[in-house]
């Protein structure tokens, strides 16, 4: 069986990812992919260096994975998140979910990546056309200053 | 018999993305006493330089899960800070 979730270095096997959650039982396969956009709050970015705690990782992947199959009545899922450089267009991100009807699909799916967003110990380093790169933190734009 | 019933020990602290550029290091060794917790942890790496590039109250895990102020540290712990995650 393919792992619930993994991390890899690699442009990511979508179409692996979707035939590990077909089954003749899912009537409803979605894929979700985030990829490189090319304009991240007004500036133009070149490309994305993926970090993580991989151990943690991983283990927050495979838990959201579990526990979207308890919320969304046995939704199957599968997440791959990708490491390294990426180019702006490339696909850091990659959720399939299968179930009988869409209703649980869909959920499941908007769950999911919101949930990796907000407990997934993953970074990213936007590297701009000036050449600088700096890490992004979603809640106060790149680099926010700390509360003093 | 007389002996130090406070013993020391040294937990490794991982540092990740924004905090390792910040102080300089992917992991920091930090002096304990035996019965430490999180923040005692956090005290240490306040005292290191660059650390004032930190917010104040960073998330920290230990052994890969979230981990509160007042949770536990014990020798072999690991012990991880954990910068906003960025995800997706």
């Amino acid at each position: 069986m393919t792992p619930l979730a993994t991390l890899v270095r690699a442009p990511i096997d979508v179409l692996a990812l979707v035939e590990a959650v077909s089954s003749a039982a899912n009537g409803a396969v979605l894929l979700f992919l985030g990829a490189v956009r090319q304009v991240n709050d007004g500036r133009d970015v070149t490309g994305i260096d993926y970090a993580a705690y991989e151990g943690m990782a991983l283990r927050e992947l495979q838990a959201i994975a579990e526990e979207a199959a308890v919320r969304f009545d046995s939704a199957d899922v599968r997440i791959v998140h990708r490491l390294g450089e990426l180019g702006v267009e490339e696909v850091s991100v990659a959720i399939a979910v299968a179930h009988a009807h869409r209703d649980a699909a869909y959920a499941a799916s908007r769950w999911v990546i919101e949930e990796l967003k907000r407990r997934v110990p993953i970074w990213k380093r936007e590297h701009y056309v000036d050449g600088t790169r700096e890490w992004v933190d979603p809640a106060g734009r790149v680099n926010a200053e700390p509360v003093r | 018999m007389v002996y130090d019933a406070s013993t020391r020990m040294t937990v490794t602290v991982l540092l990740f993305a924004s905090y390792a550029e910040a102080l300089g290091a992917a992991s920091l060794d930090v002096e304990l006493d035996d019965d430490s917790t999180v923040e005692d942890v956090l005290a240490q790496i306040r005292a290191r330089p660059g650390a004032d590039r930190l917010p104040p109250a960073p998330l920290v895990a230990v052994n890969q899960r979230y981990a509160g102020a007042g949770s536990a540290v014990r020798e072999g712990d690991e012990v991880a800070l954990i910068p906003p995650v960025a995800g997706g």
